[in-house]
């Protein structure tokens, strides 16, 4: 497709995405709210939607919702009812979902994403809405049958919708990073797309690049990443391109993405509009929630991750990279932050945490909380490399050895001998030594070669066995050579 | 679905999708009848054509309650022995159904 085509076009994205809640128990029964149990271990009669029982909204998954709105900027309802939503099938022991209709728990939020030139673009969340999720269902392979698992019926699910505010797939891929990063931080979800806990499906349609009406859209279904999501976007909009400029029209319908193919796929359903007849849930009362209630709850959000991306950038001076990565995780953030409390070199502390740090992190598969290093710890090291006491290769071993054993980067420095030699007498009579051994050379910085200070630094180094300070050293041989 | 006066309200065709929506095949004479019903039915309910509703909230839920929840704690499971016996087939602790496809 060329560019002239792709500029004749704009594309039009809203974003739906799932998002299950980790309460301890479901949404409206007491049975576990765990993933990988064995097959139908966390059921009762209540999410079996068996005859007689009656739903009761968990008040943590309303909690976590509304605080997840209030992060969102959504303002909260002063009404929220459930609703039915009648559909047939088997992962749906009920017939119906409860779902919410027309008065959910919150609407007109925003979302903030990177735009050009630094500056920022608010995309609108027209919604956020409770339900329950559905069971799972395993399409058994050569058989007339399927296999269902109603474990995850009853999960609550919060499903937060976007208005059609987007126009790439990576500002797509900007706001669900950004989303799960917020999410994150209020810890109210694991937001993992494999795992299920996070799910997104996308609406997309293309228009003459001016013109004020949506075109027909398509929506996008069955990607499992992030990546998935921007991939699937950039294939139907290509697809999309290409059928108006060949004078076909976008059939509105349902696409699954295949991610092996790199395409998406009609699904080729009978093309009967859904009918879900949706009426108010008559087991369920209304929900009126008081601004004390609200107001709690808007208090125990912590600061969000654009905030502090912000903050680091203005408070720290970091770089638009660092402090990018700063807050890519909130205990890396919180690490950050006590450390440069301790040792005011943020710059330092920044390249300490994303080199040695993040990789030992990453290589172990751990968490920030989980290491033995301290921010003590880290700014000691660093601290004593800016003093000199330590080299760059001994404050690498010093940091090694502290994740290693847990033991003080003080005590670590003393056990190790790795502390640098700076007493002069010592030094002189070791700079005295490699002259002696070295006339040559010493010959030829007399005569002001310069460049060969370095030589005679790095043999005293070998003769310290590396605990020399290269600095004085170089002063050393300096003075006694070229003065 | 409520036309103008007099008309019927109520088709075989609609009859026809709402049972359809409804997983339920219907004979013909079942189809007469439950049209002839359902129109019955409509043209009673009909009568609250004639209050003025301009100034009433619409109503979701009659009793005077509202705010009741349950505190996030576990309460225990069916045994999957038992959640499976209503099962009308199984296999391997699953639920066995026809194949669906959507």
């Amino acid at each position: 497709m060329n560019q002239v085509v792709q500029q004749k076009y704009e594309t039009v994205i809203g974003l739906e995405v799932h998002l299950q809640l980790k309460t301890e128990t479901k949404i409206f029964c007491g049975c576990a709210n765990v993933f990988g149990r064995e097959p139908n271990a966390q059921v009762c009669p209540v999410c079996l939607g068996l005859p007689g029982t009656l739903p009761v909204l968990n008040k943590k998954a309303l909690a976590y919702a509304m605080k997840a709105a209030l992060a969102l900027n959504c303002q909260i309802n002063s009404f929220i009812k459930f609703d039915r939503k009648n559909y047939y099938y088997p992962d749906l022991p009920k017939g119906y979902q409860i779902s919410q209709y027309d008065n959910p728990i919150a609407s007109h939020g925003y979302l903030e994403i990177p735009a050009e030139d630094g500056r920022v673009k608010r995309i609108t969340i027209k919604r956020a809405h409770l339900e329950e999720d559905a069971g799972k269902l395993i399409h058994d392979e050569g058989t007339n049958s399927s296999l269902v698992d109603y474990n995850r019926t009853g999960t609550p699910l919060m499903e937060i919708v976007t208005e059609p505010d987007l126009r790439s797939s990576q500002e797509a891929y900007d706001y669900l990073q950004n989303l799960k990063l917020t999410l994150q931080y209020l810890n109210v979800s694991d937001c993992d797309m494999e795992k299920g806990s996070l799910r997104c499906d996308a609406n997309i349609s293309i228009r003459e690049t001016g013109d004020p009406c949506l075109g027909t859209k398509t929506e996008l279904k069955n990607m499992n990443s992030f990546k998935a999501v921007k991939a699937a976007l950039e294939f139907e909009e290509r697809r999309q391109q290409k059928a108006l400029e060949s004078g076909e029209r976008i059939v509105q319908e349902t696409r699954l993405w295949d991610e092996g193919r790199g395409a998406t796929v009609s699904m080729r359903s009978k093309e009967e509009a859904h009918d879900y007849r949706y009426f108010p849930e008559p087991d369920l009362v209304p929900f009126v929630v008081d601004e004390g209630v609200i107001d709690t709850i808007r208090r125990s959000i912590p600061e969000l991750p654009q905030q502090k991306y912000k903050r680091f950038r203005s408070e720290y001076k970091l770089s638009d990279y660092d402090a990018n990565i700063m807050v890519q995780d909130a205990d890396v953030a919180n690490f950050f932050e006590a450390c440069a409390r301790l040792y005011p070199q943020p710059k330092k502390i920044c390249n300490w945490i994303q080199g040695p740090l993040l990789q030992e992190l990453n290589a172990r598969k751990a968490h920030v909380r989980d290491l033995r290093m301290t921010p003590e710890y880290l700014t000691t090291i660093i601290r004593k490399t800016d003093e000199n006491v330590l080299s760059n290769l001994a404050a690498k071993e010093a940091f090694q050895h502290v994740m290693e054993t847990g033991k003080s980067a003080d005590e670590v420095i003393e056990q190790k001998g790795l502390a640098q030699v700076s007493d002069s007498g010592i030094l002189e009579s070791v700079v005295e030594e490699v002259i002696r051994d070295n006339e040559k050379v010493a010959g030829q910085i007399r005569e002001g070669k310069e460049s060969a200070v370095g030589f005679l630094v790095g043999q005293a180094m070998r003769k310290t066995q590396g605990k020399a300070n290269p600095k004085i050293l170089g002063e050393l041989i300096r003075r006694r050579l070229l003065a | 679905m409520i036309k103008t006066k007099g008309s019927k309200i109520v088709t075989q065709d609609d009859v026809r999708y709402i049972a359809s929506l409804s997983r339920i095949s219907l004979r013909d004479e079942e189809m007469a009848r439950l049209t002839r019903n359902l129109e019955d039915i409509l043209h009673y309910v009909r009568k609250l054509e004639e209050v003025d509703v301009r100034h009433i909230e619409p109503t979701s839920h009659v009793l005077p309650l509202k705010n009741v929840y349950r505190e996030d704690r576990m309460r225990p499971s069916l045994t999957r022995e038992d959640a499976l016996q209503i099962a009308v087939q199984q296999h391997e602790g699953f639920f066995k159904v026809p194949k669906v496809i959507q």
